[in-house]
């Protein structure tokens, strides 16, 4: 079983939680004065990286709480979670930190 | 048509679930019970009202005088107290808080309970829960919303060798039905 460290909860097995997208998509703020590219690009085009992805998770069968959380999309270790609207953390501190 | 409504029970017509020595499940009585959210500071002035201190870290269960109030996440609480006290508690509650923000919901009919006591109810759980549950790693007086297999259940220690489990009461045959299954293997 996989453990996702929920940063409210702790270690917990992966079926309590869910995952909900990539993080730090920010809705335009006044969409009726937004091109229909920039539109388009917020709701329909994701990142899809090979390696680092800052990611949304719900711990849906836990706390119930929104968070984020950056995971290397090939070896699937999770480098750090963190609560719901806090900035993005610095992806290269984290790689140097996990000795990669 | 009947124009009284009567309330059953989710666990009628379950077989009883026992093995002497090792593990026994039983309904709990019918209880009140809410769910409370809301900010710190909303959460201390519903402890007055609700006469136990809700726990201010997660994962904890504070009981009192047959009231107990369980922290589910960072602003959500489940509070139980016997049966019968819906409206005393919501004018108590209500009162305490005196119009700041929160919403606190009487979900007394939604949810049932009952416990797993006995020197084999870790095992027992165990059949469904993925959490640890030694006594080192899920101490007494701890609590939090889990799953049993697939149905979301609320797990609290209340002695050494004795959970209270707190679910839906759609979900009951479905769990109960499982403890059965593996109960005939301790």
């Amino acid at each position: 079983m996989l453990l996702i460290p929920c940063p409210h909860c702790g270690n917990r097995p992966e079926l309590e939680f869910r995952y909900a997208g990539e993080a730090h998509i920010a809705r335009p703020a006044d969409p009726s004065s937004t091109s229909d590219q920039d539109w388009a690009e917020y709701l329909y085009f994701r990142s899809n990286p090979k390696g680092l992805h800052i990611e949304r998770w719900r711990h849906v069968s836990g706390c119930a709480r929104f968070f984020n959380c950056v995971r290397d999309t090939v070896s699937d270790k999770i480098l750090k979670t963190y609560p719901a609207g806090q900035p993005k953390p610095d992806l290269e501190a984290l790689v140097k930190e996990a000795g990669q | 048509m009947s124009d009284v409504m009567t309330r059953r029970s989710a666990f009628e017509g379950l077989h009883p679930i026992e093995v002497v020595g090792a593990v026994t499940v039983a309904p709990v009585p019918y209880g009140t019970r809410f769910s409370f959210r809301g900010d710190s500071k909303a959460a201390s002035a519903c402890s007055k009202g609700f006469g136990v201190m809700l726990p201010n870290t997660l994962l904890k269960a504070e009981s009192d005088d047959g009231r107990t109030a369980i922290s589910l996440g960072p602003d959500e609480w489940l509070l139980i107290a016997a049966d019968g006290e819906v409206e005393a508690l919501e004018a108590a509650i209500g009162k305490a808080l005196n119009k700041q923000h929160h919403s606190l919901v009487d979900i007394s009919h939604r949810n049932t309970a009952f416990t797993v006591s006995g020197p084999k109810a870790e095992t027992l759980l165990a059949s469904g829960c993925l959490l640890d549950l030694h006594l080192s790693a899920f101490p007494v007086g701890m609590a939090t919303r889990t799953i049993y297999s697939k149905a979301d259940i609320v797990l609290w220690r209340t002695a050494p060798d004795t959970f209270h489990v707190e679910l839906w009461r759609s979900f009951v045959p479905f769990v109960w039905g499982l403890l059965e299954e593996a109960s005939g293997e301790m």
